[in-house]
């Protein structure tokens, strides 16, 4: 394993999207950072800015409008960057997935490394993920 | 070849880089202590730094492409230089050309001017908001930074050069537990620390509630490393300045190294207790702070310094 994907595996910046979430999934996002479950530890920060970013968190329900936004941010975001679906909404639609204004689910507009289902889920899912995704990384 | 290896090995980048990641380190954990968090490890700013050297490194459409690219160099390259001459002026006192007092303070400055002309090359709204905080900021608190710094060199019969002011030091002891002016220098001197290393409360800049990153925003890949180096440098180099002029440096035998450190470690505390228990202060509220504040208790301690209190 090189030193740049070490390096890369313990300092995950952590970007938060949100493509119209009802809000639940994002208050479990903060939860991860709290001091209960303090994703700090494994050196995640939550950083404002999209050229920061590692992973980015999407969240909700993908729908006409933020569809745009959603592909323009990954585009912005600077390569390898990763891409984990949160919440029922994100990976399926959930119970809006028959709506007239839905356009995702998010792996229909962006690929997809890690889907986290729940509604909202846990922090506990989040950070198991998040253990998914650097394992995927790391190639195990 | 030995003012290369000053520069790049010894007290220079390599040595600065490492204590920067250190006390950045430090400042990290203890900060999560008191969250009663675990906080991150103790290589996290080596992992962080090589993680960005490693990424893509994006160019905004319409921004200044050299000018982008280039000045978090010359800000590390400042921050670096300042270093260099601060240690050598303790290994070395009598060694350092006169005036070098001056030419640190200048060079202070070239970091957060790096981050503003940056902020402005990088054609983003946030991001030249977040530079002309930071403009603002220099403003405030450059002049009693400089009024502060000038009180102890007057006390030490106007030694304009780092290696008097030490030695001056070293037959009369530490000069703000010595001269009531001194001590009303130092507090101003803290304050305006605080600023120059943007951090709480003189954090407006980079305010992540409302201008995300600031002038960092469009930054990524190793120009964004590059700048968070500077940064970590700075946590090592601006204390060590201050304990230079206002608490006697570091003396290089025995036992008198440990309280040198001990000196450091203690300004790097005051930095986190003033991070950790303060909210963040509007911009107008900070220029209105040291201007009309901070100014003034600058000028008083330079009067004291003048009557020989
Ligand atoms: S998955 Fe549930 S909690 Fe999350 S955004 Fe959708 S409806 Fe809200």
């Amino acid at each position: 394993m090189g030193i740049k994907l070490n390096a890369l595996t313990k300092s995950l910046w952590v970007f938060h999207l949100a493509a119209s979430p009802c809000n639940n999934c994002d208050i479990e996002i903060l939860d991860a950072l709290t001091p209960r479950h303090d994703i700090e530890r494994f050196g995640m920060l939550l950083v404002g800015s999209i050229k920061h970013a590692d992973i980015i968190l999407v969240t909700g329900y993908v729908n006409k409008k933020s569809v745009i936004r959603l592909k323009r941010l990954y585009d912005q975001a600077p390569k390898p960057c990763l891409v984990v679906a949160v919440g029922g909404c994100a990976c399926t639609g959930g119970m809006f997935r028959d709506g007239y204004y839905y356009a995702g689910p998010v792996d229909k507009v962006v690929p997809v490394d890690a889907y986290i289902p729940g509604c909202p889920p846990q922090p506990e899912a989040l950070i198991d993920a998040v253990v998914k995704v650097i394992n995927k990384l790391k190639g195990k | 070849m030995k003012i290369l290896f000053y520069y790049v090995i010894f007290p220079g980048f390599l040595f600065t880089a490492a204590v920067g990641m250190l006390a950045s380190w430090i400042d990290r954990k203890v900060t999560a202590r008191i969250h009663w968090r675990v906080g991150p490890p103790l290589l996290q700013p080596l992992y962080d730094f090589i993680k960005l050297l490693s990424k893509e490194i994006i160019i905004p459409k319409g921004a200044a492409r050299w000018t982008f690219l280039l000045s978090p160099v010359f800000g590390m390259a400042a921050i670096v230089l300042v270093s260099t001459m601060l240690w050598l002026a303790m290994l070395e006192p009598d060694n350092a050309f006169s005036g070098d007092l001056i030419v640190i303070l200048y060079l202070l400055v070239i970091p957060s001017i790096a981050v503003i002309v940056g902020g402005f090359a990088s054609k983003n709204p946030l991001a030249s908001l977040g530079a002309s905080r930071e403009m603002k900021l220099i403003m405030a608190y450059e002049l009693p930074f400089i009024l502060a710094v000038f009180t102890p060199v007057i006390k030490a019969d106007y030694a304009i050069r780092m290696g008097e002011l030490l030695s001056f030091q070293l037959d009369n002891g530490i000069i703000f537990l010595r001269y009531p002016s001194c001590i009303i220098a130092f507090i101003v001197a803290i304050m305006c620390m605080q600023a120059k290393l943007t951090l709480v409360p003189f954090d407006a800049p980079e305010a992540e509630t409302e201008i995300m990153a600031g002038a960092y925003i469009e930054y990524s890949g190793a120009p964004l490393g590059i700048y968070k180096l500077t940064r970590m440098m700075m946590l090592f180099t601006v204390p060590m300045f201050l304990v230079i002029t206002f608490m006697g440096g570091i003396i290089f035998e025995g036992w008198h190294i440990l309280w040198g450190i001990l000196k450091y470690v203690a300004l790097l505390v005051i930095i986190i207790l003033i991070r950790n228990t303060s909210p963040r202060v509007r911009i107008d509220q900070a220029v209105k702070f040291f201007w009309k504040y901070m100014t003034v208790l600058a000028i008083v301690g330079v009067c004291l310094a003048f009557l020989g209190r």
